[in-house]
């Protein structure tokens, strides 16, 4: 069936319907004023954009605490810190981020006694898809960071650590002072794709109805009936963002270089 | 769960065949082919997959039915089938020129020297030394989409996690259903990713 419907048949015939489709498109629609008020189309996908990295940037700071906190476990002595650290990154890795959306979202505020009624009764339900999405999306980009970070301090030998130590530090003092700073500076390429990929996942967050520029281009076809228009802008302003943060990380790595490391002058 | 595989393996496999053409073209000597590899990879990986699900869920049909001229068709399977592979195709096409990429020139110029020409050395020399390097790589990437699949749901679709959630909802077990899906992605990728560890220990 499928088959027959799809072949290609009258090729003119299509190219002509082709090129209709590609005549109606029509970006004035974004001057429109939108539904529910507060200005034209274009402040209102702007608007989702602001939601997508405020949510991006809050889930950031958590996810780089988490990261590095768990990042720092993993490369401790000892057996009980980097086993739960291990635990840790198994957990939030394999299981797929909807599914840990939903935990946070519609199952945690069910089975914690006391704050979880509080968290569904108190606040309106935009704050509570807002923290739900923030806590989820950093414990699980905490995940992949501590990774990152645990790499990038294995990256720097021994040696270190036995010198800071020699030199009379404790090793809180060594992993502040010493290792961090360096491991952080040799990571900010591989942060970075994390932190790309952390703005991309917030669009899951469209899926517990929080309205972001995912959501906000559906919302907005359905409103107008100009899908195409809306999908084609949210696209390419994604597109921008990512270019955007490319361009900020590469300066950060130029300006935070030091002489004698990879990248850096010798 | 049969549909979770299913969209596993259509992507995995189209997604590797559409990744290494790609990728070749990418690496390519013609200005042209590598600059179209290069779009299409950049373009799929800097939209997130929702926004790509969004765009096979509610435009291409749509988009189809039109050109073809038969506003009948359910082709939302298919869109979901052709919208994981592109999207796969562009991260396996990455993994696979850093594949490429890692066997040594002198392998190439070798190939050359015996009388073969680029496609043939491209395939029986290149080709099967990366792969065997990249086989990790394509593996966690398989797992990862694995979990991936779960966002079909923005498409209406039921895969393994569409049809907990929707049982869930129906009979007030939510909470019980979603740990449950939680636990089981938890245990399949768990093992699978050890796994992937194990072989990377004996190839390396």
């Amino acid at each position: 069936m499928k088959a027959v419907a799809l072949r290609v048949g009258d090729t003119t015939l299509q190219r002509r319907r082709m090129a209709t489709i590609l005549a109606e498109l029509d970006f004035r629609v974004f001057m429109q004023p939108a539904v529910g008020g507060g200005g034209s189309y274009l402040t209102y996908l702007l608007y989702g954009l602001g939601l997508t990295l405020l949510l991006s940037l809050s889930s950031w700071i958590l996810a780089f605490a988490v990261g590095s906190l768990i990042g720092v476990m993993r490369t401790l002595r000892g057996s009980v810190l980097p086993r739960v650290g291990a635990c840790y990154v198994e957990i939030f890795r394999n299981i797929p981020l909807l599914v840990q959306l939903f935990i946070w979202y519609f199952v945690l505020p069910e089975i914690v006694p006391f704050f979880g009624a509080w968290f569904k009764q108190n606040l309106s339900p935009e704050i509570q898809q807002f923290v739900s999405a923030t806590l989820c999306l950093g414990f699980f980009t905490g995940a992949r960071v501590s990774e990152q970070v645990r790499s990038g301090i294995m990256s720097l030998g021994r040696g270190q650590y036995g010198a800071g130590l020699a030199l009379g530090f404790d090793t809180a003092q060594v992993y502040t002072l010493i290792l961090l700073p360096v491991a952080y500076r040799i990571i900010i390429p591989t942060l970075t794709s994390e932190f790309l990929n952390l703005i991309k996942n917030t669009a899951v967050a469209s899926t517990i109805g929080l309205v972001e520029l995912a959501q906000r281009s559906k919302n907005m076809g359905e409103y107008t009936s100009r899908l195409y228009e809306s999908f084609i802008a949210v696209t390419i302003l994604y597109a921008i963002v990512n270019l955007v943060v490319m361009l900020i990380s590469r300066n950060l790595e130029k300006a935070t270089r030091l002489p004698g490391f990879v990248g850096g002058k010798k | 769960m049969l549909r979770t595989l299913q969209i596993t393996l259509v992507a995995v496999t189209a997604g590797m065949i559409l990744g290494t053409i790609l990728a070749v073209c990418r690496l390519s000597r013609s200005r042209v082919l590598s600059t179209v590899a290069g779009l299409y990879v950049t373009c799929f990986r800097s939209v997130p997959l929702v926004m790509v699900l969004l765009w096979f869920y509610l435009l291409v049909p749509d988009l189809v039915k039109r050109i073809v001229g038969n506003p009948s068709l359910d082709i939302r399977l298919l869109s979901a089938f052709v919208a994981f592979s592109l999207f796969e195709a562009s991260y396996y096409a990455e993994i696979i020129r850093a594949g490429i990429q890692s066997v040594s020139k002198g392998q190439v110029s070798a190939g050359l020297a015996l009388g073969m020409t680029g496609g043939e050395t491209m395939r029986l020399i290149i080709l099967p030394q990366a792969f065997r390097r990249m086989i990790p790589l394509l593996l966690t990437q398989a797992i990862i989409l694995f979990q991936d699949t779960s966002l079909v749901y923005v498409m209406g679709l039921a895969d393994f996690f569409g049809v907990a959630y929707n049982t869930g909802d129906r009979d007030g077990t939510l909470v019980e259903l979603i740990l449950f899906s939680g636990a089981v992605y938890l245990v399949i990728c768990f093992v699978a990713s050890t796994l992937v560890r194990k072989m990377q220990k004996k190839i390396a």
